[in-house]
């Protein structure tokens, strides 16, 4: 049915044109689609247009033209973007601009109480995906304390509790150790989100995507 | 407090160099900062009304030859009568004097009203001069100037630093916001809303102090004992004699004006 397959592509932007002001143009015509359950990998330059790319996706930089569907839906304003930013988890690169609540529970609570579920509720979620990902020996850790490592999976942790329905990673593997770094391929491996995975790790890259891409020159070229 | 500001108004001076503006880069900051604070003092000792609405058409010129954005230059002014409104408004019902009329039963004096337009007279035209001799300066130049007016070096570095790290922080917090926003979050009165605020204050402070740490410890590296030598050099020129005559002018007509036989205010 066609809904069906509209709703199946989770999100598709189409010939994004986006400067930063007083730059040369970062993106020229990009287009992107993700599907359920596909993990798409992008690579690139520094400063190509790949965490730009990304923050288009939620809205936290606006498109100078292109069209931005996401969930089915046009996505124009903020209040469109406020949707898909519930729906879409954004990991981004450091995970100290997100872990910004004393303790972890409570920094996993902010999404969900974002999301109106009360009290009760987000400390049900918080333990919830803390055991999911085993880590709920982080539960009452001071955030700013964490190693980074363990930054970097409580703050994939907290968008998780979320639930969305994309998941995307902005070099989900900067400053991590090998062990770390198994350990986080082994999550992302297991959960059932699409993913748009922004990555200079060739191997984590292979090792998890359904889909690459390469951002040269502001579009996005398939890798064969 | 950069966040308050937009990208145009961070800088007090305008977009294309006017002549005056010109010329008052010219002059040491020294003789700036100096004009300032003796016509501030000069201000606030008048007591006449006539010697401060001239205090104000000073200002007022001053202004206007510089040609700061009127708009912008007003809204701050604004800012600060904000402060002072209410004991303005209020002056008039406690200071005591001869009743002139009643509002609400209570008394208004004559000397009241006199005190609260000399006041508000008194703190516009000191902070219209301030934001057209200092407010105009790099912030880094004053720091030099107030470092060779002999400004206890604490200070000054303190000045120094925030002008280097208040960006480095307003970055900080608009990263942090933006991923707050991420998440779904926006500014609704709830509980959650102020706690997540209060978190995100809490927790650029927190990394300020980290931060600092940091820049300590590098500064150690490179040798740093305690003192900091600021590179810059003094050039009281021509142009600041005359300026300074001038300044001091003023400030005479101001005192003349003051002194001069004629109505008691």
């Amino acid at each position: 049915m066609y809904w069906r397959s509209r709703l199946a592509r989770l999100i598709e932007l189409t010939d994004i044109r986006f400067s930063y002001p007083g730059h040369s143009p970062v993106l020229n015509g990009a287009a992107l689609t993700v599907s359920a359950g596909g993990r798409v990998c992008i690579s690139g330059y520094n400063g190509a247009g790949k965490s730009t790319m990304l923050k288009l996706i939620v809205g936290l930089l606006r498109p100078d033209s292109g069209r931005t569907l996401a969930f089915g839906k046009e996505r124009v304003r903020e209040e469109d973007f406020h949707e898909v930013r519930c729906q879409a988890g954004f990991v981004f690169q450091d995970p100290d601009d997100q872990l910004f609540c004393p303790t972890v529970a409570e920094d996993i609570a902010f999404g969900p109480l974002n999301l109106g579920k009360s009290k009760d509720e987000a400390r049900a979620i918080v333990n919830r995906v803390l055991d999911q990902l085993d880590l709920a020996y982080l539960r009452d850790r001071i955030t700013y304390k964490l190693l980074g490592g363990e930054k970097r999976l409580v703050s994939l942790t907290s968008v998780l509790a979320m639930d969305p329905q994309v998941l995307l990673l902005d070099e989900p593997t900067n400053a991590l150790d090998e062990r770390n770094e198994a350990r986080l391929r082994e999550i992302l491996k297991d959960l059932p989100q699409a993913m748009v995975i922004v990555s200079h790790d060739a191997d984590f890259r292979e090792n998890l995507g359904t889909r690459a891409l390469h951002m040269t020159g502001g579009v996005l070229q398939p890798i064969a | 407090m950069g966040h308050i500001l937009s990208a145009d108004q961070r800088q007090l001076s305008g977009p294309e160099p006017e002549v005056v503006s010109s010329l008052l880069e010219t002059l040491d900051p020294r003789s700036r900062i100096m004009a300032a604070a003796v016509f501030s003092i000069a201000v606030v000792s008048l007591d006449k009304l006539t010697a401060l609405v001239a205090a104000l058409v000073v200002s007022l010129l001053a202004l206007s030859l510089i040609r700061l954005a009127w708009r912008n230059t007003l809204h701050r002014m604004a800012a600060m009568d904000g402060f002072i409104i209410f004991m303005l408004v209020l002056l008039p019902f406690t200071v005591p004097g001869e009743s002139i009329f009643q509002v609400f039963g209570f008394g208004v004096s004559l000397e009241g009203i006199l005190k609260a337009v000399m006041i508000g007279l008194k703190a516009n035209a000191v902070i219209l001069m301030l934001m057209v001799l200092v407010g105009t300066m790099e912030p880094v130049a004053l720091g030099h100037g107030f470092y060779r007016l002999k400004v206890p070096e604490t200070l000054v570095h303190l000045l120094m630093f925030t002008v280097r790290y208040i960006a480095v922080l307003h970055q900080e917090y608009g990263r942090m916001r933006a991923a707050m926003k991420a998440r779904g979050f926006r500014l609704t009165n709830r509980m959650h809303t102020y706690r997540s605020l209060g978190y995100l204050v809490g927790m650029m402070l927190v990394r300020s102090v980290d931060r600092s740490e940091h820049i300590f410890a590098a500064m150690r590296c490179r040798g740093f004992n305690g003192t900091i030598h600021l590179v810059d050099d003094p050039r009281f020129c021509r142009a600041d004699c005359v300026f300074a005559a001038l300044a001091l002018g003023v400030v005479l007509l101001l005192f003349v004006l003051e002194v001069a036989p004629g109505a008691a205010y």
